[in-house]
């Protein structure tokens, strides 16, 4: 089936559009949660709660389809990966049990002290998601060691190195851009005049990590400089971003709030796809050789499995992207609260 | 203690306390469907209360099963990654349907179900309950077919030697239908219907004591036992095909449920206890009962342990125990409904206090049967992780010391305790609530209506 396609590229991308997806949609609601404690008053934080209600769970479910995805397409680069950072994804994985139990147990109880809590539980642990999924990136970025076995070993602390730390702190950055400009639209009044504040104060800090951290990927990891310089059109890319956030700004002082969140989601997009293009064909970079490194040929799956899963992709995608627009449809407009909500 | 002990306790742990509340929301999930088609149906208020208030409930048990299932997402990488590179092919594209097929339909609809009353029609809303239950069921299905290809491996080729080898598919509908994923899918699902079931029926029982909300206490109890008696007979079915299916295939496993060591027509304990070192089984007993239910037989012997090497023996006395106990509680359930269908069919089920008293605590057992049912699947694959192919212990991370899992598994054991108890506090916080009072909400909805008129 499927001749003439190459099915690991295509795997490639796909898991790269999975793994996108969660970043544009679970980005604003990681966002949302990382600005959470500025927010003062117990109405104003649950309709931010709210605005994210009936869509944080299904986004989440593109991190647990890419999980899958990865482990049927790659599972090479999933076992390296989940086993060499053990610890990191541990911690992932209870900062999200703690951050999905905080905004399911927050506002079942009237008690200041117990909102309080789960408020501060669901503020930091939105902000650890977004700073362990950057750390995570950067220490993919600069790769790591990849044996003759496929393993890695490595301890937690090999982990927290200066790049990646920036990576993750661009990424919380982003997150909070992008979730403060989402709050603009679906906020009004008095709420709505403070979130629209956050927005340009999120997008310098953004602006800043984000540069600061092109230096040191050109500085400090060649490999992704040396593909720009060999097809310098993905420049184009680079420069269309800068154009994006640029816009930013722009369309909110218009009051067109909702194709300013299309430009953030558009840099959340090229970033990735940066990202992708300067490791590609690797997944993971071996730093102790070149050629124990794990790319889309030597780690991946059997063709048929490639294109059982393919076959299931193109039936999906359709229904997928029907549910998403739905739900993003019916649960349009500004938050309201009612006895439904959180 | 070493990593394979650490990283089993951890697996078995995580999997365990996950596994409280799918089979809440899938069992759930079937009675919103039926409490809702019946609104739709009579138009009665009390239905429209009744299903509001088991959404919120239903809510709070899949928030808990959607944290608690991310973990099991990564859990095979993270602990398991020489099984995880050995099966990538298969288990790996089963979880990737279940987020593409099941995740993608349930979490969507499901914002609809909580959250859409006042957003969209009451048909689309009845629609959503459906949606959310067909894919709390597929997702079932998908994690299933994984977990049985594991028991029963089928449509697949080992590639590879040594550090290479890993099993590559080359049929993928006989991998999804391999020997025992149908009988294990019809016994998950039936516990499934059992738990929401009971949930119900244990509610709506302690309503009825407390004397609150009467009439919807009342319905909860009827709905809950048709539904449950269904469930349990059901489960009789497929529990008796699941032994014949697991004889089949692992033949290991079915003589240790019974503590079987020389092969020869088999007994059929009531309850027992297994001595592994003597290898002699003590305890009540029907004989030639096991062979008859292989066979309708009782004289056909059974295989027994002593056909197999030692160290392809599953842990014999530990099974036996929860299979039995699976087995008794599932003869409960039968006798427990069909006497309350039988008391109520003559009118007197609700002047019996205490078989009312006995419902309310009736939903630990489901709860029970999944646990050790489970236990007893998958301590029988032991010492297999993909039974004749991989041992668990050959399946480990390499790279994962026991202090890196035992500092995981000491974080899993404080935070799942927690949630246990926040779970139980906001359950317990929401039943007492209850439902909204149809009566007042109706006279409510009258009264703006006819000032409307005016």
């Amino acid at each position: 089936m499927y001749e003439g396609l190459d099915l690991n590229v295509t795997w490639f991308v796909l898991i790269g559009v999975l793994l996108t997806g969660y970043a544009i949609l679970d980005g604003f609601d990681l966002g949302v949660g990382s600005l959470h404690l500025l927010i003062k008053n117990d109405i104003d934080r649950r309709i931010a709660l709210n605005s994210i209600g009936p869509f944080w769970d299904g986004n989440e479910v593109w991190l647990v389809t890419g999980g899958g995805a990865l482990f049927a397409a790659f599972p090479d680069v999933y076992a390296t990966f989940a086993s060499g950072f053990y610890l990191a994804v541990m911690l992932i994985l209870m900062v999200i049990i703690f951050r999905a139990v905080a905004i399911e147990f927050r506002s079942k109880v009237e008690s200041a002290t117990w909102r309080k809590a789960w408020d501060i539980a669901f503020s930091i642990s939105s902000i650890m998601i977004g700073l362990l999924f950057g750390i995570a990136l950067g220490n993919v970025i600069i790769g790591i060691p990849v044996g003759a076995d496929k393993e890695a070993y490595m301890s937690f602390f090999d982990l927290l190195n200066p790049y990646a730390i920036l990576v993750g702190i661009t990424t919380v950055a982003l997150f909070m851009m992008h979730g403060a400009i989402f709050l603009v639209m679906k906020t009004e009044g008095d709420l709505q005049k403070l979130v629209r504040g956050w927005v340009n104060n999120t997008i310098i800090f953004f602006v800043i990590c984000y540069v600061t951290t092109t230096m040191a990927t050109l500085i400090y990891v060649p490999q992704m400089a040396s593909v720009l310089k060999s097809h310098p059109e993905y420049f184009l890319i680079a420069i269309l971003n800068m154009l994006a956030i640029a816009n930013i700004p722009r369309e909110i002082f218009h009051g067109r709030e909702f194709r300013a969140f299309l430009s953030s989601a558009f840099s959340i997009l090229a970033l990735l796809a940066l990202f992708a293009i300067g490791i590609f064909p690797n997944l993971l970079s071996s730093t102790i050789a070149p050629e124990y490194s794990l790319n889309i040929y030597n780690a991946s799956s059997s063709r048929t499995t490639l294109e059982v899963m393919f076959t299931m992709a193109l039936i999906g995608i359709p229904f997928v992207l029907s549910y998403t627009i739905s739900i993003y449809w019916i649960f349009r407009g500004k938050v309201k609260l009612d006895n439904t909500s959180y | 203690m070493d990593v394979e002990i650490l990283s089993r306790l951890q697996f078995a742990f995580t999997i365990g306390f996950h596994y409280i509340f799918p089979p809440m929301s899938i069992g759930l999930g079937i009675m919103l469907v039926i409490m809702e088609g019946m609104y739709l149906r009579t138009g009665n208020k009390m239905y429209e209360e009744m299903t509001k208030f088991w959404v919120k409930i239903f809510a709070l048990i899949f928030g808990m099963g959607v944290a608690t299932g991310i973990v099991m997402e990564f859990q095979f990488g993270t602990n398991w990654a020489t099984y995880s590179r050995f099966v990538g092919d298969v288990f790996g594209s089963a979880l990737a349907a279940e987020g593409i097929f099941a995740f993608f339909l349930e979490s969507g609809f499901l914002a609809i179900l909580v959250f859409g009353w006042n957003k969209v029609s009451s048909k689309m809303h009845f629609f959503s309950t459906i949606m959310v239950t067909l894919g709390a069921h597929l997702s079932a299905v998908w994690i299933v077919v994984a977990g049985s290809w594991m028991h029963t491996p089928a449509g697949y080729r080992i590639v590879g030697e040594g550090l290479e080898a890993r099993a590559e598919i080359y049929d993928f509908w006989a991998m999804v239908f391999n020997p025992s994923s149908v009988e294990r899918l019809s016994h998950t699902i039936g516990g499934a219907w059992l738990t929401g079931a009971f949930l119900v029926l244990s509610v709506s029982a302690y309503y009825y004591i407390k004397n609150r909300h009467i009439e919807t206490a009342k319905t909860g109890v009827k709905i809950a036992l048709i539904v449950a008696f269904i469930a349990s007979l059901y489960q009789l079915y497929t529990g008796h095909s699941s032994a014949v299916q697991v004889y089949e295939y692992q033949p290991a496993k079915l003589a240790a449920f019974e503590g079987h060591y020389e092969t020869a027509p088999g007994d059929l304990y009531l309850f027992g206890w297994v001595d592994e070192e003597k290898q002699e089984t003590y305890g009540v007993k029907i004989p030639g009962m096991l062979s008859f239910m292989l066979f309708f037989d009782t004289e056909k012997p059974v295989k027994g342990l002593n056909e197999f090497p030692i160290d392809e023996r599953p842990p014999v006395n530990i099974i036996f125990q929860t299979y039995h106990l699976m087995v008794a509680i599932g003869m409960f359930f039968i006798g427990f409904t069909a006497l309350g269908l039988f008391m109520l069919w003559r009118g007197i089920l609700f002047k019996q206090r205490w078989y009312m008293f006995i419902a309310v605590f009736s939903i630990l057992l489901p709860h029970i049967g999944n646990q050790i049912g489970w236990m007893s699947a998958e301590i029988g694959r032991q010492p297999w992780i993909v039974y004749g192919l991989l041992k668990t212990k050959d399946a480990l991370s390499k790279t994962v010391s026991s202090d890196e899992v035992l500092i995981s598994l000491v974080m899993f054991g404080l935070i799942y305790l927690l949630l246990l108890v926040l779970f139980l506090f906001l359950l317990n916080k929401k039943i007492h609530h209850g439902p909204e009072d149809y009566k007042l909400i109706a006279a409510k909805d009258e009264m703006i209506s006819t000032k409307e008129a005016h």
